[in-house]
This record gives structure tokens, C-alpha cells and sequence, in this order.
């Protein structure tokens, strides 16, 4: 079993136990006696701060050489810390297997954002280049004096440094700095989260000396997740813990007017902790914790069951008074002016439904509270706003709360997690002992955060010569950020909107990001206010890729309404009008892998219960851009759709690792072809009530695809950039344009389940 | 409260219980095996999935009381790197999970399936994992995982 000091490898504790005795300063010049004095504190077991100016926040080089990177963002799975590994290695000329990447500590990470819009490569990992980059030249530097060679006369093997023309005069990094620390200024833009950006002195390497980035490295943490080996959050105990759980109402919105504790009085060291709306129970046993949290007995407030039925979902965002509208990406000409003069003009409406995180493992985090210092062990993917999180929650300097990121379930935006730290924060300073929380499957799926609900109008207008003149395209839907990206304020969280601190108003939602060029484009959202604005099972929150699959479902499957009305076929639209040179490679290079054949959708060549269709969508995500080409099949008794193949062309710029990269593609079209199929949370006027796998269904083995072709485009070039939600987001409207390849039948509803295609082609 | 004998991986374990827990609290609390991991308590996921006399079980559902007397494997009494299940060996060789929560689901229900059906056909190996849950999406790789442990063992 798991004490919390196993659980601490994932710390710095091992590394920085062999440290030395002296902090190098380069650069600075430093007095002897202060060297010395820094020395003397460190070997009291100091280190520079942990701020984001230090080199040392970054980069450490232990005495046997090996090398520590300390990195601010965390591997939600998709093997990010590989690559940084290679990132780190490649600049600073050791091999890749002596470098180790620490996430998610944040006694020993600066806050890079955590996991977080697929910036983990594309702005984690930029931040670790130039810190290894910068660790390097100050090592030659180091070198050159040691050795009286000019640093231009040096070079890098393996960690050591040696003469290009004699190699027997060598340093190695060991020798240099190996168990010290580094002590040296960073050029700090004064962010933190993603936005972090501090370089040195020193230039990253020409992409083409590169010889670990882009290479395949497997992961080394699978073996142990295979082996039953590693330990997740879940796995985590502290000495003297209690179990908690947490008690929340079968109606929306209400909350405890009165409890009876002497309905657990039975159960041994049952307790409970009540404030407001948050209502929670410990036990000594887990077993003892999930019979108290059912036998206590609550008496509920009445309160107006909060939600619309869920038939007039769509309906009740079409009539919302829109609470905040915005016009985004590149606009165009007169739209308005255009469509006066439009021969034809096509339109579409499209809706997509509330989605929930369904976390494999509902939310688990455990919280102590020892000596006016506050840890917590949580599986969430921005343990650093964690930390800010629970300082505010419990009202303690942030300097006391220490938060570390153990690995649990695969996080894929705001989910649980954050909530559960609170929850466990709460209870454990109620109870005075250390606190694992532990959600319920119900839990997980009935109140996470949910990826928003919404609709989206598109209209192009078609001069008589059946030319787009102008294009319009407009969002409307609940917030993507009703409930803020991370923990890091009470307001956003569960504990805190149930204890009652005052709520803020976030408005969020986005337009396509596309290159489509018309004379004549204008795109925008509109953002209405959630259905319940406290504590709500439906509380919107970024869910992979916030509102990219659904504004892309509706993007991309009008653009093949357009090319429809115009009998053209849907890839020869789209590059008449996609002007960026990148879109267009992976559109031809999507199209040419699948064989494409160049015709109008729908075929018409399909008779009987069985038809087969191909679509394609493409769509760009902060500097990723890929295309798709889906190839499905349709049962038209049963309505079952198997979106069998897929061939995606996806260009992130420079490929840092091609079998992370391809893994993470695949994952991601699994899961949009889930979250297009499948997934609708559903409710009714009181609660949600999709709470577990049968409510809630997602893909299934047996209509898995039967395979995923993947083009990697490499750019070594060009930075790179994400890669963990941009194959998401044109998967949706693939599927609906393959489907209306194979039958003429055009779906604007997500999911597809077999009902409503059915339904559709009836 | 029950005094129960366990069977688990090999070892016998005396605990004491209330015969109704399910199994998967005695595993991990009583016996402090982390694997397998709670996903749902509904026997809808697979998570905490282990063989039960050679029978792939839910174990959050399985009141301890029931396997008093069975012999319990769990992911851990499955293999070791030194001696691996090929499905194990497999699941590393295809680089298969992502976050790995789920694992015990797919891992124990294939090495049960294949120690039936060796040969089997990609239709067969998918529908012998009907049911279980994966929330990366790692599908792909737990399909290309079960045929190359297939071709070990054929």
C-alpha cells in the first residue's frame, strides 16, 4: 500500500538529495564569501527560489550526471513528458535516457498552466528547449574556463564537454555542476501559466542537427501501469486518513434545511460536515464512508426544478436573450450587402448537446493539513491553480499549500478533479485529520463540468453563377467558461458556490478556425446565461477541445451543404476557398491517402438495408491544422452507424515524436467519434440524469474503427504546436458529411445514435 | 463483521469484514493491492475487473463474501516484467494506454478470453471486450494489443 512518502517519488525529494554543496552562478559575478554562503544555505538544504527567472526552476544536473527537468505542465496520458525528455536531451546534448521530466509538483515546478489547450509541447515544451538550451552555454561556458579553451572551440557528447580537436581536454556536466544548483537569470515575461515564457542567452539548435526530437522513443511509464506498478491518485494514503464523500441533491439547486446525524450514529467514526448547500461525510473505513453518505438522512429545501424539459433544450437557446455577442477571426466585405444581392442562399442550423467529462475513475483527492502546512494529492491536470484554489478555500496564505499531481483518470479539461480537492480542503480543516475524497460514478457523470450545449446558424449566399459571395456563421450557446478553466477560484468550484461565496460571470464561446476566403464573411457568438447559476450539474466548463467539436461539426458540415447546392465535389470547394498553403496539404494529403474520388455527395448508386459513404472536414487549432476523410457504414434498419475508417493528414509543425504524436491522433478521432455518436447528457427539469455508463453511453469496442490511417506531416522548421484536441475537432463533421455521401440524408444533431438516424431516414 | 479467508494472487489473507463490502474495498484497503481501481461500483466499466476462479469479475459489485474460498488474480497476479502474460507483453509492446485507469478491465478479460480462444478472429476479440470502458480512446491499440498476444500464444 501506498504511504504519501511513496507517493513523493514523484517529487524532487531523490533528486535533490544528492545535491552538492555550492550554487554556480554564471554571469553574475559573485563575491567568494557570498558563493560560499549560498553554498553553506544550500547544504542546509536551500535552493535559489523557485520562481520562474531561475534557470534551476527548470533544469538541474544531478551528481551522477543525469539530468532533472522540472516541468510546470503534466502527461495527461498521451506520453507528453517523452517529449519534453527529448527536448530537454536534444538541447542539452546528454541522451535522451538520462533525462527525467518532474511534472506537477509544486514545490518543485513553476506554474507553466498544467495540461492545458495542447500547449504542452507548443508552450511547455518551448519554455524547456530554451531552458536546456540556456543550461548548455552556461555549462560551455564553465568548461571553457575550466579548461582555458575558447567556448567556440567546445563541444557537447553525451554531457561531457570536450575540445573539437582533442578530446582528451573534457569536462564533463557531472564535473561541472553535477548535485548544484544552477543560479542563473532568466529573461521572465512576467506570465505564468501558459503564457510562461523565459528564455536565456542561448539559441535552441538548428532543427536539422536534431537527432533525438523526431525520434519514436517509447514511453517507460507503461510498463508499470501494466505491471500493476503504479500508483495513481486513488492509490494514495495518508497515516490516520478518513474517507470522505460527498451528499449532493436529487433536485437541482436545493439544499439541506436539516439533518439527522443519528441516522449514522451506527457507523464508526462517521461524521458529518455542513455548510450551506455542501454537505459531506467522513468515516474512519471507505466501506463505512459510502454507508453513511446513503443512510444520512437529509431533508431537502423546496426549490423550482431549474431546467427546461430536455426536448425544448435547443429551442430554449434559440429564444435566450443572448448575454454577450462577439465577432471573431478574419472578416470580410459587406456581408449583409451581399446577401441582397445573392441569387440563392443556402443555410443550415446545427445543435449540439451538453457533454460530460465521464472521467474513467470518478474525481479522488486527498487533502492534509499538518502544522499550518496544507498538501494535496489530486489527479488534476492544473495542480498550480489547484494550490491558489485551496489556499482561497481554506483562507491560508498560498505560501502553506503544497499541491501534487499524482496521475489519475485521463483528464481532458475542466473536469471533476478540481472540484474534489476542494471538497477534500473543506472537509479535511472541518475534521482535523487528513481527508481522501473519493467521488461516485454518479457523482462523476451527473456533476461534472460540462462541455457546453448549443446551436449554429450558417448561410452563404450564391451568385448566379454559382459563386460563395458571402459566408456568415454564428455561435450560440452557454458558456464555454460559465465555470472557469481550473480550480484556482472558490467561485468555480462546487465547494465554493455550495458554501455561498459570490458568483462571477464568465462569457466565452469561439468561431471556426479555418482559412476559408470569401469576398464576403462575418462569424461570431453569442452566449447566453446558464440554466441554473449555482451549483449546477449543468455549469459549462471546457471539455477537450472547448466548443471546437461542435463549432466545427457545424462549420464543416455546411461547407459540404454549399458544395452539395453547387454539385461540387467537397474537397474541390474547399480548396477553391482555403487559401492558407498548410490547409491545403492536409486537405490534398488526407484526400490522396483515402483514395479519394473527386464527385458531388451524395452517390446515388446505393440500393438496400446497407450504404457506405465518404466525407471530409478539416480545421485548424492554434497553429495545428488537419483534415479527415471518414469512410462509414450505415445499417438503415437499425440506424447504426460504424465510422469504419479514417485517414487524417495532420501537420503540428515540427514533430518532436512521431509515435506519441500518432497515438495521441488516434485517441483523439476515438473519442470524437464517441462524442458524436454517442454522447448527450440528459436531464430533466430537476437533475441530470445521465449518471453512469447507461445513461451515459459512450463508444464501444465493437464499433471501434476498423482502422486509422495517419499522415504526419513534419515540419521541422516551424515550431511545434498541439496536438492533444486538434484531430477532435473535425471529426464530427466527417462523419455527418460521409453519411450524407452515403444516403443524402444530412444530420444536424449530435449524437447519431441509432434512433435518431433512424428517424432521419425514415 | 466476518472473519474471511482470501485467496489473492497466490496468497491467503484473513480479514475482517462486513461480508456485503465488495470485494474490490477488501483488495484495496484490507489487502492494499491499488490494482484494480473503483470506476463505477455499477459493474458497468471493467476498472476493477479480476479473475475469480480464472472467470474475469467485477469486484466493485462482488460482495467479499462470495469469493471467500475462490482464488482471486488480480493485474498484479497476473505476470511480472520478468515473467510477463503476453497480453501484458503485448500492451507494452503496442504502447497501449494512455492514462491506464481502465486497464484491469481489458487486461483481465482478454487474458480469460484467450486462454479460451487463442485464435481468434478480430470480429471474436471485439466481442469479448464488449462492454468495458475506455475514455482515451485507446481502442486501436488495446484491439492491435489482444491479436499480437493471440499470435504469442497460438
Amino acid at each position: 500500500m501506498t504511504r504519501h512518502e511513496t507517493a513523493a517519488r514523484f517529487s524532487r525529494r531523490a533528486v535533490l538529495k544528492a545535491g552538492g554543496a555550492l550554487v554556480v552562478s554564471v554571469g553574475t559575478p559573485i563575491a567568494l564569501d557570498t558563493v560560499l554562503g549560498i553554498g553553506q544555505a544550500f547544504a542546509q538544504g536551500t535552493k535559489p527560489p523557485l520562481t520562474p527567472e531561475q534557470l534551476s526552476s527548470y533544469i538541474a544536473v544531478n551528481a551522477d550526471g543525469t539530468v532533472s527537468a522540472f516541468f510546470g505542465k503534466m502527461d495527461m496520458g498521451q506520453g507528453l513528458f517523452v517529449a519534453i525528455g527529448q527536448m530537454v536531451a536534444e538541447e542539452l546534448d546528454v541522451p535522451f535516457k538520462a533525462v527525467t521530466v518532474i511534472m506537477g509538483d509544486t514545490a518543485t515546478s513553476v506554474n507553466q498552466g498544467g495540461a492545458s489547450g495542447s500547449t504542452g509541447i507548443q508552450m511547455g515544451g518551448r519554455q524547456m528547449r530554451m531552458a536546456a538550451a540556456e543550461a548548455r552555454r552556461v555549462l560551455v561556458e564553465m568548461a571553457a574556463a575550466k579548461l582555458a579553451l575558447p567556448a567556440d572551440e567546445l563541444v557537447v557528447t553525451d554531457g561531457v564537454v570536450h575540445a573539437k580537436t582533442d578530446p582528451s581536454k573534457r569536462a564533463s556536466y557531472a564535473g561541472l555542476i553535477g548535485g548544484r544548483y544552477f543560479n542563473v537569470q532568466l529573461d521572465w515575461n512576467k506570465q505564468i501559466g501558459n503564457a510562461l515564457y523565459a528564455p536565456g542567452k542561448a539559441k535552441p539548435k538548428d532543427p536539422k542537427d536534431h537527432k533525438i526530437v523526431g525520434q519514436p522513443i517509447a514511453r517507460a511509464d507503461i510498463a508499470p501501469k501494466v505491471y500493476a506498478q503504479e500508483d495513481f491518485c486513488t492509490d494514495v494514503v495518508l497515516p490516520g486518513m478518513v474517507h470522505g464523500r460527498m451528499i449532493r441533491p436529487a433536485l437541482a439547486g436545493s439544499v439541506p434545511v436539516k439533518i439527522d446525524e443519528s441516522s449514522i450514529r451506527e457507523i464508526p467514526g462517521a461524521r458529518v460536515v455542513w455548510e450551506n448547500g455542501f454537505l459531506g461525510v467522513v468515516a474512519d473505513k471507505e466501506w463505512d464512508a459510502i454507508k453513511a453518505a446513503e443512510k444520512l438522512k437529509v431533508e431537502w429545501s423546496e426549490a423550482k426544478p431549474p431546467f427546461p424539459d430536455q426536448g425544448a433544450l435547443y429551442d430554449h437557446i434559440r429564444k435566450a436573450q443572448p448575454r454577450k455577442r462577439e465577432i471573431g477571426g478574419k472578416q470580410a466585405g459587406n456581408v449583409d450587402e451581399a446577401f441582397k444581392t445573392a441569387a440563392r442562399v443556402v443555410e443550415a442550423e446545427y445543435e449540439w448537446p451538453f457533454q460530460s467529462h465521464a472521467c474513467m475513475g470518478p474525481a479522488c483527492a486527498l487533502v492534509e493539513i499538518k502544522d499550518g502546512a496544507v498538501t494535496c494529492w489530486t489527479g488534476s491536470q492544473k495542480p498550480h491553480f489547484v494550490r491558489n484554489g485551496i489556499a482561497a478555500t481554506l483562507g491560508v496564505p498560498i505560501e502553506t499549500v503544497r499541491a501534487i499531481w499524482v496521475v489519475g483518470p485521463g483528464s481532458y479539461g475542466r473536469s471533476d478533479a478540481d472540484d474534489a480537492a476542494m471538497d477534500a480542503a473543506v472537509l479535511a480543516k472541518a475534521v482535523g485529520r487528513p481527508v481522501r475524497m473519493q467521488y461516485t460514478r454518479e457523482q462523476a457523470t451527473g456533476w461534472d463540468p460540462k462541455g457546453p450545449a448549443s446551436i449554429h446558424r450558417a448561410r452563404a449566399a450564391i451568385d448566379a453563377a454559382g459563386q460563395v459571395i458571402a459566408y456568415e456563421f454564428t455561435s450560440k450557446g452557454f458558456s464555454r467558461i460559465d465555470v472557469g478553466t481550473n480550480g484556482s477560484k472558490p467561485p468555480d468550484t462546487l465547494a465554493g458556490q455550495l458554501r455561498g461565496v459570490p458568483l462571477a460571470v464568465n462569457d466565452g464561446f469561439g468561431v471556426p478556425a479555418e482559412s476559408y476566403e470569401f469576398a464576403n464573411k462575418r462569424m461570431a457568438w453569442e452566449t447566453i446565461a446558464p440554466l441554473l447559476e449555482r451549483g449546477s450539474p449543468l455549469r459549462s466548463a471546457h471539455l477537450r477541445d472547448p466548443v471546437g467539436p461542435q463549432i466545427h461539426f457545424a462549420s464543416e458540415s455546411f461547407i459540404d451543404e454549399v458544395a452539395a447546392a453547387l454539385s461540387l465535389d467537397p474537397v474541390e470547394l474547399r480548396l477553391r476557398h482555403v487559401k492558407d498553403p498548410r490547409d491545403v496539404a492536409v486537405i490534398k494529403a488526407a484526400a490522396e491517402k483515402a483514395g479519394w474520388q473527386a464527385r458531388p455527395s451524395p452517390r446515388r448508386d446505393q440500393a438496400g438495408g446497407k450504404a457506405t459513404g465518404r466525407g471530409i472536414a478539416y480545421a485548424q487549432r492554434n497553429g495545428t491544422r488537419c483534415a479527415i476523410v471518414a469512410e462509414v457504414d450505415i445499417d438503415r434498419a437499425s440506424g447504426q452507424i460504424w465510422a469504419r475508417k479514417f485517414t487524417i493528414a495532420h501537420d503540428c509543425g515540427q514533430i518532436i515524436n512521431p509515435a506519441g504524436l500518432t497515438h495521441t491522433i488516434e485517441g483523439n478521432i476515438v473519442q470524437g467519434v464517441s462524442r458524436t455518436l454517442w454522447e448527450e447528457v440528459r436531464f430533466d427539469g430537476r437533475a441530470v440524469t445521465s449518471v453512469d455508463w447507461m445513461s451515459y453511453p459512450i463508444l464501444d469496442i465493437t464499433e471501434t474503427p476498423e482502422k486509422i490511417e495517419v499522415v504526419l506531416i513534419d515540419r521541422p522548421e516551424l515550431p511545434p504546436t498541439g496536438a492533444g484536441e486538434p484531430a477532435i475537432r473535425p471529426v464530427a463533421a466527417a462523419i455527418a458529411n460521409a453519411i450524407f455521401d452515403a444516403t443524402g440524408v444530412r444530420l444536424r444533431r449530435v449524437p447519431f445514435s441509432p434512433d435518431r438516424v433512424k428517424e432521419a431516414l425514415s | 463483521m466476518a472473519r474471511l479467508n482470501l485467496d489473492v494472487n497466490g496468497q491467503v489473507h484473513r480479514i475482517d469484514a462486513d461480508p456485503d463490502m465488495p470485494l474490490l474495498y477488501a483488495l484495496r484497503n484490507d489487502l492494499g493491492l491499488n490494482n484494480p481501481h473503483f470506476g463505477c461500483g455499477l459493474a458497468q466499466c471493467g476498472a476493477c475487473t479480476v479473475l475469480v476462479d480464472g472467470q474475469p469479475a467485477r469486484s466493485c459489485v462482488r460482495p467479499v463474501a462470495a469469493v471467500a474460498g475462490a482464488k482471486v488474480v488480480t493485474l498484479a497476479g497476473l505476470g511480472t516484467p520478468e515473467k510477463p502474460h503476453p497480453i501484458q507483453k503485448a500492451y507494452v509492446e503496442e504502447q497501449v494506454p494512455q492514462c491506464g485507469y481502465c486497464i484491469n478491465g481489458w487486461i483481465m478479460t482478454a487474458a480469460a478470453f484467450l486462454k479460451r480462444n487463442n485464435r481468434p478472429t478480430d470480429a471474436e476479440i471485439r466481442e469479448a471486450l464488449t462492454g468495458l470502458k475506455c475514455r482515451c480512446g485507446t481502442h486501436m491499440g488495446i484491439l492491435r494489443a489482444v491479436k499480437r498476444a493471440s499470435e504469442m500464444m497460438g
